[in-house]
């Protein structure tokens, strides 16, 4: 047995002559929650058909509790799926549905009725148990899929952007609930989604995709104390992280009128050169307690965007678009000067050639 | 301060817009459908008319006057003793020929196409778009061409003249639209309930009878109303493939009309006529309901 529940070795998968994942590794441990996140297109709900077994891979190897299950029906990898459309047979009950995979399996009747029931109770669905798809509301049947993929009483379970169907406030319940789930069931779960907030509150690890690499794989807070290049930077985090182009010389970052010390920032190696400079909106600072940044200047507000629990402020800084995020609610209106403060240590520096973090 | 009370209101418009029954476009809808109704109800009025007369009244001519005397003579004639050639049972002889021949070509020919559908939809292999353009292109070539090459392969297998020859034809030729039917309906099927089978460990024939099949009924039925219809109203191939005593209904209607010996009995011949339209006519009436309530079933999300 190896420590993984599930290992992806050089895996390429192109139709035709359309590369779509091109070498790609990632190890899952036992028992954990990891996201496959990244915009559409980037790759990620292929490479779960292809762990799933529903898309034969060009080449590589996977591996799914130590077995090489590269050639392996989906039904003999010990998986279930959870599928965006919940993907219920409409003819079948809920019961009906919640066996047909045992059936298939020729399984004793009074083992499938104990397995259903079993899922059924922790899902909670048990009234719904007769009803069929098309009578249940699409939390409920979203339960139900999960529960098709419960009853398989597999060490793997794999989600294909489970909650995207739903409206907001149902997401946010049901998020909650698959999170305790797998504290619960303690299963390794790789989930797909383009939603950041789902993989930031979901995952033990995060891995970003963009044109079937990843760019990536880290624990939500290291993805976001540390991107490790522009793409993710960018990608994570609500509002989008302001950037200015510009260069570093001598331990400064200078663009345009703006020069800005870099004491405290953690250098990977010491680097002369172009580059990117990424403050997230939330970690500037205004008015007081802008006092002690290592940089310090002022900025006239263009918009205010209230929110309630906290408020977007834009302005303009180094000719280009700059967005502050502050806690509640705030005076600050259009053409009012604002003090603002940014901590080197907070702020990310990238390669402006290859993107990637100093 | 609300203003609770109606005087709120001002004169003018107030509530739903009141609707005219009589109104121009009104009249020109119901006017052009009753029109359209009275073209193709009327000839159906006459041959029922007629069919119900004896000769004597029709020699009068009054073909739009109903019967002075209602006469079942002609049907029964039409069905049991109308000759043909040296055969004088009538219709009926053709009626059980040809549902001999519609029945195993209908079932026949959906079940393969149904599969064929299903199979280049869901399961697609190495050359199978090459496969189905071949078969969308035999849609369109005429059937005239391919007549005498299938004489001649019918001869050669032993089914010339045969009804199992003449099915073997129905089936072959009804295979480019009704796959081309099932494909798009069982493409319409998402995806995601193939995958999710398929992770539930059923197979190409578990995935075709437990998943797609219940959620087709609507596709079955109109392919069965295609067939029915298309079939049961064949001449063409009924003429060609078979002999004097295989002849299908359609073939033998021909002939009790046509002849050319003897007097022509029109009352006769409407109800032939009528008899050999009947089936079809059935089969639209039966399977309008099950359309509807198939299609109603099948509008369930999943």
């Amino acid at each position: 047995m190896s420590e993984h529940s599930v290992e992806i070795r050089e895996l390429d998968l192109s139709f035709g002559a359309v590369e779509v994942l091109k070498g790609l590794n990632l190890d899952i441990h036992q028992g954990e929650f990891l996201v496959l996140l990244g915009s559409s297109g980037c790759g990620k709900s292929t490479l779960l058909n292809c762990i799933a077994g529903l898309l034969e891979v060009t080449d590589g190897q996977i591996f799914i509790g130590g077995e090489n299950v590269t050639w392996a029906e989906p039904s003999q990898r010990g998986i279930g799926m959870v599928f965006q459309s919940y993907a219920l047979y409409p003819q079948m009950t809920v019961e009906g549905n919640l066996s047909f995979g045992l059936k298939n399996q020729r399984m004793a009747k009074e083992e499938i009725a104990e397995r259903v029931g079993r899922a059924a109770e922790i899902l909670q669905i048990e009234p719904l148990l007769k009803r069929k798809p098309g009578a249940l509301s699409g939390g409920q049947r979203q339960r139900v899929a999960i529960g098709r993929a419960l009853v398989r009483d597999v060490d793997v379970f794999l989600f294909d952007e489970p909650l995207s169907n739903l409206d907001a406030k149902l997401r946010t319940d049901l998020r909650v609930e698959l999170k305790r789930l797998h504290q619960q069931l303690g299963n390794t779960m790789i989930y797909v989604t383009h939603d950041q907030v789902e993989a930031m509150t979901l995952a033990d690890r995060i891995a970003i995709m963009k044109d079937g690499a990843i760019q990536q794989l880290d624990a939500p807070k290291t993805i976001y104390a540390q991107p490790r290049n522009k793409y993710v930077a960018g990608f994570i985090g609500s509002p989008a992280m302001n950037f200015f182009e510009g260069k570093i010389s001598g331990g400064t970052f200078t663009v345009s009128d703006m020069a800005m010390p870099l004491e405290g920032y953690d250098f990977e190696a010491p680097f002369e050169g172009a580059a990117w400079l990424g403050v997230r909106p939330e970690h500037v600072r205004t008015g007081d307690a802008a006092e002690g940044c290592a940089y310090q200047t002022e900025a006239q507000v263009d918009l205010v965007e209230t929110m309630g629990a906290d408020t977007l402020i834009w302005t303009n800084l180094a000719g280009a678009p700059f967005r502050i995020r502050v806690e509640g609610l705030t005076d600050y209106s259009a053409g009012d000067n604002v003090r603002i403060g940014i901590d080197p240590a907070s702020a990310s520096l990238f390669d402006a050639a290859s993107e990637n973090r100093l | 301060m609300v203003d609770t009370s109606a005087s709120r209101l001002l004169d003018g418009p107030r509530g739903a817009k009141p609707k005219r029954s009589f109104s121009r476009a009104n009249i020109f809808l119901y006017g052009t459908l009753i029109t359209v109704s009275i073209y193709y109800l009327l000839p159906l009025y006459v041959m029922i008319v007629t069919s119900l007369k004896g000769m004597p009244e029709i020699r009068m001519g009054n073909i739009f006057a109903p019967p002075m005397e209602i006469t079942f003579q002609p049907w029964v004639k039409a069905w049991a003793e109308a000759c043909t050639g040296i055969n004088c049972d009538g219709l009926s002889r053709g009626f059980w020929n040809s549902v001999q021949i519609l029945v195993p070509s209908v079932v026949l020919s959906i079940a393969v196409a149904s599969v064929n559908g299903y199979a280049l939809a869901r399961w697609k292999f190495k050359g199978s778009e090459v496969f189905f353009t071949i078969l969308i292109i035999g849609a369109f070539i005429p059937y005239q061409t391919m007549l005498y090459p299938i004489v001649i392969m019918l001869r050669e297998i032993g089914l010339m003249g045969d009804l199992g020859g003449l099915v073997l034809v129905h089936t072959v030729f009804g295979m480019p639209i009704l796959t081309l039917l099932f494909r798009n309906y069982f493409t319409s099927i998402p995806e995601d309930l193939h995958k999710a089978a398929r992770v539930d460990g059923a197979g190409f024939w578990g995935i075709y009878f437990r998943i797609m099949l219940p959620m087709s009924l609507p596709i079955f039925v109109v392919a069965m109303i295609l067939q029915v219809t298309g079939i049961w109203n064949d001449f063409l191939f009924g003429v060609i493939y078979t002999k004097p005593e295989t002849y299908p209904m359609t073939v033998q209607l021909n002939n009790i009309v046509n002849s050319v010996q003897g007097v022509k009995e029109y009352n006769v011949n409407m109800a032939a006529t009528l008899l050999t339209g009947l089936v079809p006519l059935v089969i639209y009436f039966a399977s309008g309901k099950l359309f509807v309530r198939g299609i109603a079933a099948g509008a369930v999300k999943g």
